[in-house]
């Protein structure tokens, strides 16, 4: 059904689009020369001195390095495994759930922190974790003595991690209600007709029916284990917590832009793009191969 | 379903929606506290002694943001960003979404471009390049660097294309012997018929740009230019505690305006708190159908 006449409209619809792409995304990428240079604003990226591998080696000298790396790969990982467990968890409990209309109140008032900013939601937590805030004097009920919380390096990636699953469980939970809708109902009446309880019921059907959802999402977070949240962790920490919070992102934003190690910063980003890109490319392959995955 | 009405089983049914109304009570807690501060006296939300209800009602902090000139100027830069970069983008993701919809028969080189897309999605060049980028592309300090510099939302076009890839192809074959072009195509049966994924789109859309705070940080020079969320961030959440001992940390958190502080938040909330409810019911619809492919 091919119309020769057609193809240059999709062109002229295809056009502003890729400009954009190419403009904002794509100039960017040949920007990555940078981590090869000593790159100075006022010589610019064609004239600045061209110093190979010198960035790359002066980072893996720094302490920094490791600590940011070390940072990032802790957050993000718990991060994965909780938005993996709590959402599934909280699908299968509404599933069970027999009141319909209370099931989309529910549903709707949960997706909702997804929709808030972490600057607005920093904000609150700043308050409600500060030292006479909401949450100590809970504590204080309990006879305990006050926290400051954001000056505590041990408890902040928890923090981090625990707020994030709060705001994002959720929205998470949408792709396993649409995969649960997917498991055919006499798959339940067998099993109540054999006998089977509530609880052997989700054992038995519904976390099976599941499986392929679950290993699919599981595969495809592989990509995120560089991602610890920039906009999260930036509102939130301060230079206190920088040794158990400070990750990539939010190092290469001060390196990079406040104290304009404009080289280094690029390298340490590159680095850490190009090790994002090796993983979701082997997350993609696998989620093809096991899960009959396409993007498009 | 067979009905279980054992009594066993009334009280599992219960106890799962007292828990679950209890999970989703605690998602509005933090919204709700907000209120509550914003609605109450200096004295008592400093001292910690707000928690579900204003202490000494007042709306002396509403009043204070009434006369505060450059929250109205940021909040005026935020409502322009988003009206602008939710009608461009919206077009310009549903304009490319169309021909990267059709097969490759009917348009060749579909699969290139669609794999350039993802190509963007999977790598780029990181922080500093971009920066660099944007400011020599002359957006630095105008309303364009926030509208346009977080480049075309590839996920929203892939999740038309997958849209547009599901609907019957029997309407095309219908239009084409109706003499239709791409455009009326496009525009007379596509658009019509994606309404739930446009709508999810445009939610998107519109809480990307009222929610988005990093551009407008480093891509103005100051105050003037900041939208609401860079400027709630530079008011509510930056702390310069580089060199502070923890009891230093300690007083500056007593000091701030809390109440005041409460109000900016709660009004930064509220256009999606508005927008929120009147696109949800589209959404489900449009991700779930818009993330399968044929």
């Amino acid at each position: 059904m091919r119309n020769r006449s057609f193809t240059k409209h999709y062109y002229v619809m295809l056009l502003p689009g890729l400009v954009w792409l190419a403009l904002i995304s794509i100039v960017p990428m040949f920007g990555i020369a940078i981590a090869f240079e000593d790159f100075n604003p006022g010589r610019g990226f064609f004239r600045s001195e061209w110093i190979g591998w010198d960035n790359f080696e002066y980072m893996f000298d720094l302490n920094d390095t490791v600590q940011i790396f070390g940072n990032t790969v802790f957050i993000a990982v718990m991060k994965i495994i909780a938005n993996l467990v709590v959402p599934l968890v909280f699908a299968i409990m509404l599933n069970e759930l027999r009141f319909t209309s209370m099931k989309r109140w529910i549903q709707t008032i949960v997706y909702l922190p997804h929709f808030l900013s972490w600057v607005i939601l920093s904000g609150i937590l700043l308050d409600i974790f500060s030292y006479t805030g909401p949450v100590n004097e809970l504590l204080s009920i309990f006879g305990a003595e006050p926290i400051l919380f954001f000056a505590r390096a041990d408890l902040f990636p928890y923090i981090v991690v625990g707020s994030d699953v709060w705001k994002e469980f959720g929205f998470n939970t949408i792709i396993y209600l649409a995969a649960l809708t997917g498991i055919n109902p006499s798959l339940y009446e067998a099993a109540s007709i054999d006998g089977a309880s509530r609880l052997r019921r989700i054992w038995h059907v519904t976390l099976p029916g599941l499986r392929t959802t679950i290993v699919l999402l599981a595969v495809l977070s592989l990509g995120n284990v560089l991602n610890a949240g920039f906009d999260q962790i930036f509102n939130l920490y301060n230079p206190l917590l920088y040794s158990s919070g400070d990750i990539i992102d939010t190092w290469v934003y001060r390196e990079g832009l406040l104290n304009m190690q404009y080289g280094l910063a690029t390298a340490v980003g590159l680095l850490k793009s190009v090790v994002s890109f090796i993983l979701i490319v082997a997350s993609y392959a696998l989620a093809s191969k096991f899960a009959n995955y396409r993007i498009f | 379903m067979t009905r279980d009405t054992s009594l066993r089983a009334r009280l599992f049914d219960g106890f799962l929606l007292i828990a679950l109304l209890a999970i989703a009570f605690l998602c509005l807690l933090p919204i709700w506290y907000t209120l509550a501060v914003s609605l109450s006296e200096k004295s008592a939300a400093s001292a910690g002694r707000v928690w579900l209800w204003p202490v000494g009602f007042n709306f002396n902090s509403y009043e204070q943001i009434m006369n505060d000139g450059r929250f109205f100027h940021s909040f005026w830069i935020s409502i322009q960003r988003v009206l602008l970069g939710a009608s461009l983008t919206i077009a310009i993701t549903t304009l490319m979404a169309y021909p990267l919809s059709r097969n490759t028969r009917e348009f060749r080189l579909r699969n290139v471009f669609m794999w350039i897309l993802v190509f963007t999605l999977l790598f780029n060049g990181g922080l500093i390049p971009w920066y660099m980028t944007v400011k020599t592309l002359g957006l630095y300090d105008t309303i364009w660097g926030l509208v346009l510099g977080g480049g075309v939302p590839v996920f929203n076009v892939i999740l038309i294309v997958n849209y547009f890839r599901n609907l019957p192809k029997e309407l095309d074959e219908a239009a084409l012997v109706d003499g239709a072009g791409p455009w009326r195509m496009l525009g007379a049966i596509y658009v019509p018929l994606a309404v739930p994924v446009l709508a999810t789109v445009t939610l998107f859309t519109i809480v990307y740009h009222w929610n988005e705070f990093f551009h407008g940080l480093v891509l103005t020079s100051g105050q003037d230019h900041y939208p609401l969320q860079t400027f709630i961030q530079q008011l509510v959440v930056v702390v310069d505690a580089s060199n502070m001992t923890e009891d230093q940390y300690k007083r500056l958190n007593e000091l701030s305006n809390q109440t005041l502080n409460a109000a900016k938040i709660f009004i930064a909330m509220l256009p999606v708190l508005v927008v929120y409810p009147l696109l949800q019911r589209f959404f489900i619809h449009g991700i779930t159908l818009g993330s399968v492919k044929e």
